[in-house]
């Protein structure tokens, strides 16, 4: 291009990278995954929107288990730390990750609070994401399951609103059902077939929070979730093996 | 608003891309973004234009092409019309997606000094 004097002119190169831009996340997240696999703990991501229900349904878990089993917690929050408090004062263990502005998780904001809750003592670890529907949705985090708390009350159109993250999800807990006499609008049918439209594998479970109604039905999902997810491993490692 | 943290991530991945070949400016970014990937390419947009001001890509066109959802079995291979139910029509197992959650960096077009 420089024709006067021929001197260093730029070449414009294209450069193929053909590279998901959550590359690097999801690297980290398969760390997380090896630390959890390690210690045989499980790690569910919690999400659904903000008033959802996802505290209670975990201040109902450990309610029901009543130190049966140990658990851990961290939970994903704007500003403060009450969800965490709320935690341990349900005897949960637990850690909050002030998340500023940002709207998820990730993986590197788990790994380092990793290093600052005691879980591995945990065989179940929650991990509540920030009250939002589409975000936490694109971040894998290490876990290993997906867990969708929707309200009876949020609406029934809202699988059908925000697919990517029902799409994703392994279990959809319906919260609130305790409140379905005063919401004569409201039919469960109708969540449960949006749910169907956007899950491959649809299954929900009832639940609330204020009755314990579905709470043994979720204790038995994650005990299951546990079992297939050490059986996968240990077949795993006898390939890896021979 | 994740699309700032994405847009963070391309700026990451362009800035080391041209670090490695001692490149100077960026004249064009492409990206292929899925219906299916949880990303607004028109948020995505006003934070690419937010945040590169200052950095390599200041004033480089961000090419966005869309990939349209696609869902298949994996039990059998078949592809599932959209908008079906998301079960195979063939062996009745639940579908997959097979297209449509790109968040992918295809390709940065730079310019590097003649030596
Ligand atoms: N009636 C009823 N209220 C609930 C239930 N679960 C949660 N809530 C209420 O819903 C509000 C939000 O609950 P919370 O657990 O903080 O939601 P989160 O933001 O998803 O963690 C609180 O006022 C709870 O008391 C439930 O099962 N039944
Ligand atoms: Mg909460
Ligand atoms: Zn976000
Ligand atoms: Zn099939």
């Amino acid at each position: 291009m420089c024709e006067t004097c021929g001197c260093g002119d730029p070449d414009v190169v294209p450069v193929e990278v053909r590279e998901s831009l959550l590359a690097g996340n999801d690297r980290t997240a398969d760390h997380n995954r090896q630390h959890f696999a390690a210690q045989g703990v499980m790690a569910i991501n919690l999400m659904g929107s903000p008033g959802s229900g996802k505290t209670a349904l975990l201040e109902a878990t450990a309610a029901r288990l009543d130190g049966r089993q140990r658990l851990a917690a961290l939970s994903g929050d704007l500003a403060t730390d009450r969800d965490a408090a709320r935690l341990a004062r349900a005897g949960i263990p637990s850690l909050s990750i002030t998340t500023g502005s940002a709207c998820h998780l990730d993986a590197r904001l788990v790994h380092e609070a990793l290093h600052e809750l005691p879980w591995q003592e945990a065989r179940w670890l929650f991990i509540e994401n920030v009250g939002n529907l589409v975000c936490p949705a694109i971040y894998d985090l290490g876990q290993e399951a997906n867990v969708v708390a929707l309200s009876v009350t949020e609406g029934e159109d809202k699988p059908l609103k925000y697919p990517v993250m029902f799409h994703k999800a392994d279990l959809v807990v319906l919260t609130k059902v305790d409140l379905l006499p005063h919401l004569p609008g409201v039919e469960i049918e109708v969540i449960e077939d949006a749910l169907a439209r956007t899950m491959p594998e649809p299954r929900v479970i009832r639940a609330s929070a204020v009755t314990g109604e579905g709470i043994d039905e979720w204790l038995r999902w994650l005990e299951g979730r546990q079992a297939d997810s050490t059986a996968v491993a240990a077949s795993g490692e006898v390939v890896a093996g021979g | 608003m994740h699309e700032y943290s994405i847009v963070q991530s391309l700026l990451d991945r362009v800035e080391a891309e041209a670090a490695a070949r001692g490149a100077t400016v960026v004249h064009r970014l492409r990206l292929q973004i899925g219906e299916m990937s949880g990303v607004e390419t028109a948020l995505l947009r006003s934070a690419y234009e937010t945040f590169t001001d200052r950095s390599i890509c200041a004033g480089a066109d961000l090419e966005i092409v869309p990939v349209a959802v696609r869902w298949g079995c994996p039990a059998c291979g078949t592809d599932l019309p959209s908008g079906s139910a998301l079960r195979c029509g063939d062996c009745g197992g639940p579908a997959r997606l097979t297209a449509g959650d790109e968040i992918v960096l295809e390709r940065i077009e730079m310019e590097v000094p003649d030596v």
